[in-house]
């Protein structure tokens, strides 16, 4: 690991100030560099992957909306340093919406979930086995260095949102749970405070992989705020992987339903595990609406949502996975008792 | 013992000036080396090290405490699980100066003064539930935040909630086992 110097950020605007100087680069290599739950960081600094000259520690920032579940009836604002066992131990949110605490409980190991805190959860970045390896040439980690997985081993890779710099997944999986919803983030930033579609903050790889979200190194996020309709208590999240617990997703997906009687009234579907990006499939839910829930409508929604897929060498039974997740999800999503 | 060790963070520095030197943002006080102070297995400890330095390595190769075991240094094995104020972590994903404060226990730290094991460790060794014994530690730092954590009710829960924590020699049975016994003397208790 490259030498850094640490810094304990005692108040939001110390953090920001640390950054003043951080350049006009992607936070992710940026001189100075936030640090959370520390789990993705940590890790990824080990590796050789981040190299921050300087890491702020915004954990002992004291306010405590930072690590606040604040619920009412219409929506729930997570602070960015509640962590993510917390969420998935909350009763009301179990209640409320199970897909938010479902896609938490499913991740990681519960003493990574102990340590990783909301905030750094959403920007984690991807498994790539040669982005991890600084050995091999790649896109995100090097730009204008050259796709080592394009033509190798991607089986774990993406098969949407893929471009031909960089076909990488985003293996997150409340992002998910939060792009269905339409979930918004909180921002501060030297040039004050701003409030976006969750839907928004991660950018497709393109033909610059190395720029991720539309984050400037100086902005933290605050806080994450989730509507809550009453039908989300009608919702799931169901991951695929290959060993049955502490494992990436292969295929997952995250689904709620609105029903009236059998006919769909509204559908939320993110997927998660084929795409480079957190991944809303808006033309399969507008397939859905109106129609009665069956295996037949579901299954055409599913093919729907992996039209435009782009599989590769190793990763094509991801299409057909992807394909039964969703179907699988919406079935049994939609036979939950609200 | 006054349990007040400062490690000394000169050989680590030396080490890495023999690296290019990092750009360092200008206005951003501070070297590589950073003052951390916590409490150990009850005791108060201050010590001075390189920032690199992660909570298990400061743990092993500062503090003297080998029982907390290194597998993977990556997040993927468990066998580095501490508890970081009662809730169980891992040692290799923290960096040794983001505990400032914090109270850390380690398998050293489980038994009583005079030598009584707690409930955990007894039940690990009634039910056999290592082989090799590498993972164990960590196995049982996380046993106990798992039956904390109340997701000890059932084998199905156990194996959920204990899966961050992998064995090579495969004592999985065992260990659920060794888990379930503990939470009924831990409920006791
Ligand atoms: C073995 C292993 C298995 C895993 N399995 C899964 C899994 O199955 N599913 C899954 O979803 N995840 C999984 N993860 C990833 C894990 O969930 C993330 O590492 C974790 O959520 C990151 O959160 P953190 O607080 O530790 O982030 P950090 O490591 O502290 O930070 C991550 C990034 O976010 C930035 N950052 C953090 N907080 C803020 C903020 N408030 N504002 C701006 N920037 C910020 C940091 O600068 C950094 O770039 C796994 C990780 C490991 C090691
Ligand atoms: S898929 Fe993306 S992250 Fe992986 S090697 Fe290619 S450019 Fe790098
Ligand atoms: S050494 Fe920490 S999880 Fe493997
Ligand atoms: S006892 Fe050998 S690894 Fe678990």
């Amino acid at each position: 690991m490259l030498p850094f110097s640490y810094e304990r950020a005692e108040t939001l605007d110390d953090a920001r100030k640390a950054v003043s100087d951080g350049g006009e680069q992607p936070p992710t290599s940026a001189a100075v560099q936030f640090i959370a739950g520390g789990t993705n960081m940590s890790d990824y600094m080990r590796l050789g992957v981040n190299r921050p000259a300087h890491l702020v520690d915004i954990n002992p920032i004291p306010d405590s909306s930072l690590r606040t579940i604040a619920i009412t009836e219409s929506e729930v604002r997570l602070g960015a340093l509640v962590r993510m066992s917390e969420v998935e131990d909350h009763p009301g949110i179990n209640q409320r919406c199970p897909m938010l605490a479902e896609s938490l409980k499913l991740a990681a190991s519960r003493q990574i979930r102990n340590m990783a805190s909301l905030g750094g959860n959403i920007l984690q970045r991807t498994r790539c086995e040669y982005f991890r390896e600084t050995s091999w040439p790649c896109n995100k980690r090097d730009p204008g260095s050259g796709c080592a997985a394009m033509d190798g081993f991607n089986r774990q890779h993406a098969v949407l949102g893929t471009s031909d710099a960089c076909i990488a997944t985003y293996h997150g999986d409340f992002a998910q749970a939060l792009i269905a919803l339409d979930a918004s983030v909180e921002i501060l930033g030297q040039a004050g405070s701003r409030r976006m579609r969750f839907a928004e903050l991660h950018r497709l790889p393109g033909d610059r992989p190395e720029i991720e979200t539309v984050l400037r190194p100086d902005e933290i996020i605050v806080a994450i705020a989730v509507s809550l309709p009453a039908w989300a208590a009608r919702s799931g999240y169901l991951k695929i992987r290959d060993r049955q617990s502490y494992a990436f997703s292969l295929a997952s997906a995250a689904v709620a339903l609105d029903l009236s009687e059998e006919t769909v009234r509204d559908v939320r579907i993110a997927l998660g595990g084929v795409a480079t990006v957190p991944w809303r499939a808006t033309e399969a839910e507008e397939a859905l609406k109106g129609k009665a829930l069956t295996e037949e409508t579901a299954t055409k929604a599913a093919e729907i949502a992996f039209s435009g897929a782009k599989p590769r060498q190793h990763n094509a039974f991801k299409v057909e996975l992807g394909k039964q997740t969703l179907v699988r999800a919406l079935m049994d999503v939609g036979q939950m008792r609200i | 013992m006054t349990g007040t060790i400062t490690a000394s963070a000169i050989p680590f520095l030396a080490a890495a000036a023999d690296r290019p030197e990092t750009a360092r943002p200008s206005g951003s006080a501070g070297n590589a080396g950073t003052t951390v102070s916590m409490r150990l297995n009850g005791q108060p400890y201050q010590f001075s090290v390189d920032a690199r330095t992660s909570l298990l390595d400061l743990l092993r190769d500062h503090a003297g405490l080998t029982g907390t075991k290194k597998g993977c240094d990556h997040g993927q094995c468990g066998a580095c699980t501490v508890l970081t104020d009662g809730q169980r972590t891992l040692s290799c994903l923290s960096f040794a100066a983001m505990n400032e404060g914090r109270e850390i226990t380690t398998i050293e730290g489980l038994a009583t003064a005079a030598g009584e094991l707690h409930p955990m460790q007894q039940a690990f060794i009634d039910h056999d539930a290592f082989q090799c014994g590498y993972c164990t530690p960590g196995q049982i730092l996380s046993g106990i935040g798992c039956v904390k954590e109340g997701r000890a009710d059932n084998d199905a829960d156990i194996r959920e909630y204990m899966s961050g924590n992998l064995c090579r020699c495969a004592a999985y049975p065992n260990i659920v086992a060794a888990v379930k016994q503990a939470r009924h003397e831990m409920e006791k208790a």
